[in-house]
């Protein structure tokens, strides 16, 4: 029963690790800003220029999230 | 109008799903070349075989379940796992092409691999370390080409079409690694990756906006538009870093 307990863990924390690591991994910044634009646009929803807002914000904002991270690992690169 | 929508979104769809199969297949199968040269092929190719097949079930067990998720919310899903997903992969281009990121090796892991294996006591005919290699080495690499089948495929309703190609690009890879060999380096890796990274934003942002209720100006067609538009921003901010970068190859962590 112990023993069926521990493999159950065991598959749980992996899976939570392998997501984690997908998800997350070494880039933080890219996962806080995604759900950051989700909650942008989520919140632009309740305005109403909603759509002519929303299809411009978006790709603006992916664009930006790119560039901050880009220049991240530049800054980390020069130290 | 119809034909040109259904044709922008399949082949988005097909190059997508085509390239980054190839590009995780081509580290797999190092790992294979590796394995098979060194300890022998029948212990590689079986842990490599049933990494397939766990794949192959992984798809049939969960494909099916995600057509049952409302559309809206599964496009949400999806569309921000891919611009997540998308934005490290075109992040790392980007990285490699202007020099700050050393590129991917594949002869560097090749050297590693043979030199893990070498360092392992020689097997009998069922060689427990080849098989548990190759199987990790197909296995894991394989789990994103799953990740993006699914999601590609289930959000667009083209599943089947997704899985074809992920397949005709598993069989093309192979097909070329057996005919060159280990010369895998030569292939043009960090162009490949760029390209699906340009093209997992684009659908990434798409769908996070299909998702959102966001109507896009041309419908499906701004999908092609949002893969233009991501192409010019990774072409200036590869031209960015290189220009700003004097002292290249410093290494960057991921």
């Amino acid at each position: 029963m112990k023993r069926q307990g521990s493999l159950v863990v065991r598959v749980v924390k992996g899976f939570g690790m392998f997501w984690w690591d997908f998800l997350v991994g070494d880039t933080p910044e890219i996962f806080v800003a995604v759900l950051a634009i989700i909650g942008i646009i989520a919140l632009l929803s309740v305005s109403g220029h909603f759509n002519v807002a929303a299809a411009i914000v978006l790709p603006v904002l992916g664009v930006s999230t790119l560039g901050a991270s880009l220049w991240r690992a530049k800054r980390a690169a020069g130290k | 109008m119809l034909s040109v929508t259904v044709s922008s979104g399949v082949f988005v769809l097909v190059g997508a799903v085509f390239l980054a199969s190839a590009v995780e297949m081509i580290e797999a199968l190092t790992i294979v070349f590796a394995v098979g040269h060194t300890r022998g092929w029948r212990s590689a190719l079986e842990g490599a075989g049933v990494a397939l097949v766990a794949l192959a079930a992984l798809v049939a067990a969960f494909g099916p379940a995600l057509v049952h998720v409302p559309l809206d919310l599964l496009r949400l899903i999806v569309g921000s796992v891919l611009l997540i997903f998308g934005l490290q992969w075109l992040r790392k281009a980007i990285l490699r092409s202007s020099g700050l990121k050393a590129k991917h090796d594949e002869d560097e892991i090749y050297r590693e691999t043979v030199a893990i294996l070498s360092a392992q006591p020689t097997g009998t005919d069922r060689d427990r370390v080849s098989f548990v290699m190759a199987f990790k080495g197909v296995f894991l690499e394989g789990l994103e080409v799953v990740i993006t089948v699914l999601t590609l495929g289930t959000s667009a309703n083209r599943l089947g079409l997704a899985v074809v190609t992920a397949g005709v690009a598993v069989v093309f890879v192979g097909v070329l690694g057996i005919v060159v060999a280990k010369q895998l380096s030569n292939v043009p890796e960090n162009a490949m990756k760029m390209t699906v990274g340009v093209l997992l934003v684009s659908y990434g942002t798409f769908w996070t906006g299909e998702g959102l209720k966001v109507r896009w100006p041309g419908g499906d067609t701004m999908l092609v538009g949002l893969v233009a538009i991501y192409l010019v921003i990774t072409w200036l901010y590869v031209a960015w870093l290189r220009s700003s970068t004097p002292n290249r190859m410093s290494e960057v962590s991921a």
